[in-house]
């Protein structure tokens, strides 16, 4: 997190970094007062755009012909990295470049709705940068293609060299206290924990070996195959821990009635969610100030979690509720303490081999790789060399979202995260000084659009997309461009999920398209 | 000029329009006009304004030159105008009664003008008459002819020393700012409260002076920054540096030496702080003016961290002689040790209030006595103070002390930047002492401790001694808190915020410990500690005083000596004042 | 000895810097203690408290401005010094409410010390001191500008490390006073920073107040169960509750954090957590023991494994829970269920 600060240029695409990463802003800020300069591109006046030298303000979902709009400059002036490009990247000169010659600042303006000198002061500014790095979030990924943005970001990168170094590189902020560490530990139908496939043969035996029982050698089901799976009526049962679906997905309407189709639903959570009161079981379990544990942060830090205070009630702590499970399915767990956890796990994953509670506590956590006990952890990935040997640029094109606006849902809909508020409000809506100042759900919506549509700032709307609708007060403001709409997703009382796509998904990560739904405003 | 032309200059300082020159002046234009003057003396006559030439009490005050006589008259109404037109302008009889007495000589006789000299002699609005007297000369040599620490070099044999309050050597401080790394560098005019009269009467000596300055030490750019309220001094200055640009003298490849140099304005608010050189910076940067710590000082990294010059307006002013007449020239006027003339503004119980301009190392009595005309009624002298609200008071015992930098210092004041004030038998030094102070004390910035509530403690303390309730030992915390104010402040204001009251306590002991140990103020001002009585064997019984008397505290028959009762009596002196028979004491 | 380097000596001992060093930061590396009030070490220079001063050649000079210079001779408390320094402290408090028995940060205040230290149980020097009637409204810090000693820490970090600048100086003089613009009431984003440097008890957190001072708190060091940043954030503890959450400057957030961070923790004792297992029973949730919701739920998949295969099973964990319950449930799944049916929602 440190390196933010000794970037010259930073790039931030599709994050609102100052209200969802506030201290890795901090150090965007701290960067900028040093004499970086700071790029943002996002359809939102986000706050950081204050502390912005150029603000690219592209239509929600232009992303990828916003970049190769960038791309084609960085070429066009010759300001590509072409040491890197010959020594450690591959594809090229090959239909990668062809693509980008195609998007001119002119096409890419006119796609993006952003000034074609923006664009060109962008790419020269980027391009020109010798520590430049790119940070993106969920305005990146929740796309139907979530994966070409990501790709075109990396070719950005990987052109002019700004990958594997310090103080550079593709960063994205993790939208969770422990993303990073639920991924690492293998909680995706496709990977054991460190990313290890389990459909390779080798790996599956590996961890049969290590857990003493025969293992399935299919791709398990994704989040979202698993709720049309209980629709389809294939799958029986579902074992949710510490989350809200039926606010935080796409489609509240969908998913409840997928959550409702199951025949057996446990939900294992600190609150009564409108998840678990659909649940036939609901266990208690402990907030992260109960327990003991490690986290890991955006940059692969492992931390350590602390026990705060006692649990209330009979609430129990989830790993020993897995463990009760366990053995009631007749596989049993045992372990004596957390560390004891730990410690298998970095048998499972070499990368966190090297790590103790009691390293991390002298340290101050410990980023992965960290393969032996005398080894400092890895600040930079990729700094010698990629993972397949050389990088590989990836032809991408610019697809519309799937929805885009017609007659009858004139608006796009963008959905997101409040400073003030978090995820699905479980936690910080219980916060009374938060809910006095950031306690009611609204919809950002273009002043002249308000005018237009005859409200104010107060009044409520009725918001409708092709899957619901919700009633909603409006904040008329100068922070969306016209014609688009946004809607912070932490409200139960007026769920922007409601209005979201669940089939709009990215075709490979299958993430849900939250960022873009078209939709109809009127007065209520 | 053409010798045989009529001149009428009036003065249009902002005294002298707040005293009405303006008016005065638009009468002379009309009677010139209506009279036709120019047809019946067959000449030319053109009114003109000009810069304030210091006389301000008598203002407004207007030159009438007439066959190279110069006739100046004083305190001209606009009903006056006529008559000077028809007697004086048209009839060449002057109007004896009306023309300036001979303090008016005398005040001047014992200036030595150099900063000042044109103010009051040419149009401020001409840069025209700026050039024929030898105006931006001095810049076309310093950058066509010479190199910048050519011109330096100057400035130091000089010995010019700074105008706004420190006494730093000018060509020093240039020096370093030359050699101090960075390709970009900035001079800034600091224009102040007493720089207005030279802003007002020869705004272009300054954008000359800054201009040359910015060229030794190797600057593109130049700000005046000056009070946002100074309105004249603002449209002065702006209409000068609006001539000069279109002359070339600012701007792009200067008298086409490739030399680019660009001045603007930056305005302050009226704090007194924002004249402080590094409130300043913060102030040109958009920050809220309070002093940076220092080092590093701005010669190595000033406005946005570049190396920077910040000089007073009369700094300024002074280069453009210096660089016309050489260095040598300047080096002679004044002492061994500080060169050159200083403004002052003279005011107070003197008889001619005004600006002056002295050689430095003149004796305080000549200033006083001579250029001041004396005290005011006759009364006895008390003690000047020098050097604006942080300046020490002089004592009639050091009237011989000559006014330069080190002989200030040793007294516990400063040249500063250029306030002097008279006082005589009737003001109180304690009472002196405490209006500085609270003034001091408003205008701290508020930032350091020592400053912010020191000022505010030593006001207090300053106040109770003058309502009679001091202590003795009030005196000894009163010191020991100068030295720390003055010792550990972060800026000048709050290091020199002490001496008022330090060097008023050095010289006048006995009048602090009258208000401590006798609870009475020898001067009669501290109204807490004074008494109002009726002499009994002189009073006539007239009932003024009774009449005059707001709280209703004076009782008397007629015939009958009146009697005033302490318990009402709020000793708002009106009766004091009021009585023709002297027959009210104030003890 | 390197040209980059000078050496000093201070109060008698020397010492080698690099230059740029100031006097301050080469008496801490030297483990000899200057007391500050204005400084802070993440911030830019201010130079407006003065009790940092020292004596270089005879002259008080305060120690976070001066840099070291080849050959300095420094004395760090000298009877001179520290009388100068008692006076400052002295001045503090002549305008500084004597509210200690009351201020929430009683024994654990800089200003508090600096008195302990100089033994100032009445000032030398009195007069009038502040007096705000207007209290801020805002719902998060309780803003008590009379105990206000304007080191200006509070400005500083809202513009140089939050970059947002809600607060500044307004009026001179004695009356100098921090506050939002127009004196309105604060509403910015409410991230704490102000509190965390505050020398004193002029900014504290609104929530807390009241429910527990520095010396009967326990405190404990763990991560912000937020975002994924990671700060370190330390709670204070009473009796089971959290009342407060700090952060410490040597970690990676730097002893910075965000409003919910800061503010954000009532969750963890909230009335609405959950305390017992539920169990559907007639369509409606009904609180159960542990060991028959565990039996239920063995007893169903168990069942459903039968009939349908291990596949008919899906498990979603949480991001919100540690590496250690994650890799669990994923082994659960995975060796206890049979399946690879996992996921988490990272995606979201
Ligand atoms: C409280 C305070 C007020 C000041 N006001 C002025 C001012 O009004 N004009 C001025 O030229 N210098 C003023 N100074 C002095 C400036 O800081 C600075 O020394 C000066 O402008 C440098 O110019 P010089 O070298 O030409 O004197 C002030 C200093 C202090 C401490
Ligand atoms: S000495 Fe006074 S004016 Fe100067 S910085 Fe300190 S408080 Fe401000
Ligand atoms: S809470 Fe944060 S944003 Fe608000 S005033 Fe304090 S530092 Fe500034
Ligand atoms: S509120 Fe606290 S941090 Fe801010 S200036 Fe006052 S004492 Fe310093």
């Amino acid at each position: 997190m440190a390196e933010i600060e000794n970037n010259d240029v930073l790039f931030v695409i599709g994050s609102n970094t100052k209200e969802n990463h506030p201290i890795i802003a901090q150090r965007m800020i701290k960067a900028v007062r040093r004499g970086a300069t700071l790029i943002i591109a996002d359809p939102r006046r986000v706050p950081l755009v204050r502390h912005a030298g150029i603000w690219m303000q592209h239509r929600p979902g232009t992303d990828v012909a916003l970049l190769n709009g960038m791309m084609h400059v960085i070429l066009a002036e010759g300001l590509t990295d072409r040491a890197f490009i010959d020594e450690r990247t591959e594809g090229f000169d090959e239909a990668f470049r062809k693509t980008v010659e195609e998007y001119t600042p002119e096409a890419a303006s006119k796609i993006t709705g952003v000034p074609k000198e923006k664009i060109i002061a962008a790419a020269r500014a980027y391009g020109k940068g010798k520590r430049a790095g790119i940070y993106y979030t969920m305005g990146i990924t929740q796309h139907s293609h979530g994966t070409d943005n990501v790709y075109a970001i990396a070719n950005l990168a990987l052109m002019t060299g700004n990958l594997g170094k310090e103080s550079a590189g593709v960063n994205p902020l993790r939208g969770q206290n422990n993303v990073q560490g639920s991924s690492d530990m293998g909680c995706a139908p496709n990977v054991y924990p460190g990313y290890q496939r389990v459909t390779v043969p080798m790996v599956k035996e590996r961890f049969e070996e290590l857990w003493g029982v025969k293992l399935a050698d299919r791709d398990g089901l994704m989040a979202n195959e698993m709720l049309d799976g209980a629709l389809a009526g294939k799958v029986k049962a579902l074992y949710i821990m510490g989350e809200n679906p039926v606010l935080s997905d796409p489609d509240t309407g969908h998913t409840t009635k997928a959550l409702k189709a199951l025949d057996f639903l446990i939900v294992q959570d600190i609150f009564l969610t409108e998840t678990a009161e659909l649940a036939h079981v609901v266990l208690p379990g402990t907030s992260f100030a109960e327990k003991v544990g490690t986290f890991t942060n955006t940059e692969r830090r492992v931390q350590r979690v602390r026990r705060v205070v006692d649990a209330p009630g009979q609430a129990r702590k989830d790993s020993l509720i897995i463990m009760e499970i366990s053995l009631r399915l007749g596989y049993e767990m045992h372990y004596h303490h957390t560390e004891e956890i730990f410690h298998e796990i970095g048998r499972a994953w070499p990368a966190m081999a090297g790590m103790s509670y009691s390293r991390i506590d002298e340290e101050g956590g410990l980023q992965w790789p960290c393969p032996t006990p005398d080894h400092p952890g890895t600040q930079f990935l990729f700094k010698g060399g990629f993972p397949r040997g050389k990088a590989r640029f990836t032809n991408v094109k610019y697809r519309p979202p799937v929805e885009v606006p017609d007659e009858e849902y004139p608006f796009v809909l963008t959905t997101g995260r409040l400073l003030f508020q978090y995820h699905t409000g479980g936690m910080t809506r219980r916060e009374k000084a938060i809910e006095a100042v950031a306690g009611r759900p609204y919809v950002e919506i273009n002043r002249q659009d308000a005018k237009a549509l005859g409200v104010a700032s107060g009044d409520k709307v009725k918001v409708t997309s092709r899957r619901g609708s919700i009633t909603i007060p409006v904040h008329a403001s100068l922070r969306p461009d016209r014609g688009v709409v946004f809607i912070p997703f932490h409200y139960r009382e007026a769920a922007a999920n409601v209005l979201t796509s669940s089939t709009a998904v990215d075709p490979i990560c299958k993430i849900p398209e939250l960022k873009v739904a078209t939709v109809r405003v009127e007065k209520s | 000029m053409a010798n045989d032309s009529i001149e009428i200059k009036v003065c249009l300082g902002t005294s002298g329009s707040a005293a009405g020159g303006e008016e005065v002046l638009r009468l002379f234009k009309h009677h010139v006009q209506e009279q036709g003057v120019e047809a019946r003396v067959g000449r030319r006559c053109s009114p003109s304004k000009v810069g304030c030439r210091g006389f301000c009490s008598k203002d407004v005050l207007v030159d009438v030159i007439l066959d190279g006589s110069k006739t100046t008259y004083q305190l001209v109404t606009p009903n006056m105008v006529e008559r000077i037109v028809l007697e004086h302008v048209i009839d060449g009889k002057p109007i004896a009664e009306w023309t300036v007495k001979e303090e008016y000589a005398s005040f001047h006789a014992k200036q030595h003008k150099i900063v000042l000299g044109p103010c009051g002699e040419i149009d401020p609005e001409s840069i025209d008459d700026y050039i024929a007297m030898r105006g931006y000369r001095a810049a076309r040599k310093a950058i066509t002819q010479m190199k910048p620490e050519e011109v330096i070099g100057q400035v130091i044999t000089s010995g010019l020393r700074g105008r706004g309050g420190s006494g730093f050597g000018t060509g020093e401080k240039w020096r370093v700012c030359r050699g101090a790394p960075g390709d970009v560098k900035y001079a800034v005019c600091n224009i102040g409260e007493v720089n207005r009269p030279l802003a007002e009467g020869n705004p272009h000596a300054i954008i000359e002076g800054l201009l040359v300055g910015g060229y030794a030490i190797g600057a593109a750019k130049g700000f005046l920054y000056i009070r946002e309220r100074y309105h004249r001094s603002v449209e002065r200055l702006s209409i000068a540096l609006e001539q000069a640009r279109e002359r070339g003298f600012v701007g792009r490849n200067i008298f086409g030496t490739g030399f680019d140099f660009e001045m603007e304005f930056s305005f302050g608010t009226e704090a007194f702080i924002c004249g402080e050189e590094t409130a300043l910076m913060e102030s040109i940067e958009g920050k809220r003016a309070m002093p940076r710590v220092r080092p590093p000082f701005p010669a190595y990294a000033g406005l946005w961290g570049r190396p920077t010059v910040i000089n007073n307006a009369e700094t300024f002013s002074n280069i453009p002689l210096i660089i016309g007449m050489g260095g040598e020239w300047f080096s002679k006027i004044g002492t061994a040790t500080s060169k050159g003339t200083k403004v002052f503004t003279l005011s107070g119980k003197v008889r001619n209030n005004g600006l002056v301009e002295i050689p430095m190392g003149m004796p305080f009595r000549e200033i006083v006595y001579g250029i001041g005309g004396g005290i005011e009624g006759d009364k006895t002298l008390k003690g000047i103070q020098v050097g604006g609200p942080s300046g020490g008071i002089i004592p009639t015992s050091m009237l011989d002390m000559g006014l330069d930098y080190e002989h200030l210092a040793r007294v516990g004041s400063i040249v500063g930047s250029g306030g002097m004030v008279v006082f005589d038998e009737d003001d109180c030094i304690v009472n002196v002492a405490k209006f500085y102070l609270e003034f001091l004390q408003r205008e701290s910035c508020g930032k350091c401790v020592p400053c912010r509530i020191g000022t505010k403690r030593m006001s207090e303390l300053l106040t109770k001694i003058t309502e009679g309730k001091g202590e003795e030992n009030d005196l000894r915390t009163m010191e020991r808190l100068a030295g720390v104010m003055a010792t550990t402040s972060l800026c000048g204001l709050g290091r020199t915020a002490p001496n008022p009251f330090l060097t008023s306590f050095n010289h006048f002991r006995d009048e602090y410990l009258a208000h401590i140990r006798e609870k009475k103020c020898p001067a009669g001002v501290c109204t807490a500690l004074i008494t109002f009585s009726v002499l009994a064997e002189k009073c006539k019984a007239c009932g003024l005083c009774k009449r005059a008397c707001p709280a209703g505290a004076i009782t008397g028959a007629p015939k009958q000596p009146h009697v005033i009762d302490p318990e009402k009596c709020v000793k708002c002196g009106a009766c004091y004042r009021a009585c023709k028979f002297k027959a009210i004491k104030k003890a | 000895m390197k040209h980059d380097m000078v050496t000093i000596t201070i109060d008698g001992r020397k010492t080698s810097v690099p230059v740029g060093t100031t006097i301050l930061a080469a008496a801490q590396q030297m483990g000899i203690h200057i007391p500050v009030l204005c400084h802070h070490p993440k911030l830019t220079v201010t130079g407006a408290c003065r009790v940092c001063i020292v004596e270089i050649g005879g002259q008080p000079v305060t120690s976070c401005t001066a840099v070291a210079e080849e050959g300095m001779e420094v004395t760090t408390a000298s009877p001179y010094i520290e009388g100068l320094r008692r006076d400052i402290v002295d001045l503090i408090l002549s305008d500084h409410p004597y509210d200690c028995m009351v201020c929430e940060r009683a024994g654990d205040c800089e200003l508090q010390e600096l008195a302990y230290k100089y033994s100032i149980r009445q000032p030398v020097f009195q007069g009038e001191r502040r007096i705000y009637t207007k209290r801020d409204g805002n719902p998060f810090i309780e803003r008590d500008m009379e105990k206000c000693i304007l080191c200006g820490r509070c400005v500083k970090v809202c513009d140089e490390v939050q970059g947002v600048g809600a607060i500044d100086y307004a009026y001179k003089g004695f009356e100098t006073k921090i506050c939002p613009p127009f004196e309105r009431d604060l509403d910015c984003e409410f991230c704490g920073q102000c509190i965390a440097v505050c020398p004193t008890g002029a900014l504290v957190s609104k929530p807390s107040l009241g429910k527990g001072r520095k010396r009967n708190v326990n405190t404990v060091e763990t991560v912000c169960p937020y975002c994924g940043c990671g700060c370190n954030i330390t709670y204070d503890v009473v009796k089971n509750e959290v009342i407060r959450a700090r952060s410490r400057q040597d970690t990676i957030n730097e002893g910075w954090l965000c409003v919910k961070g800061k503010f954000g923790f009532s969750f963890i004792n909230s009335p609405d957590r959950l305390t017992t297992p539920l169990i559907r029973k007639d369509g409606k949730l009904v609180p159960a023991g542990w060991d028959e919701a565990l039996d239920l739920i063995g007893e169903r998949l168990r069942k459903i494994r039968a009939a349908d295969g291990p596949d008919a099973i899906a498990g979603l964990s949480s991001a919100r829970c540690t590496n250690e319950e994650n890799y669990l449930f994923q082994k659960l799944m995975r060796a206890g269920v049979g399946t690879n049916n996992v996921d988490h929602c990272a995606r979201y």
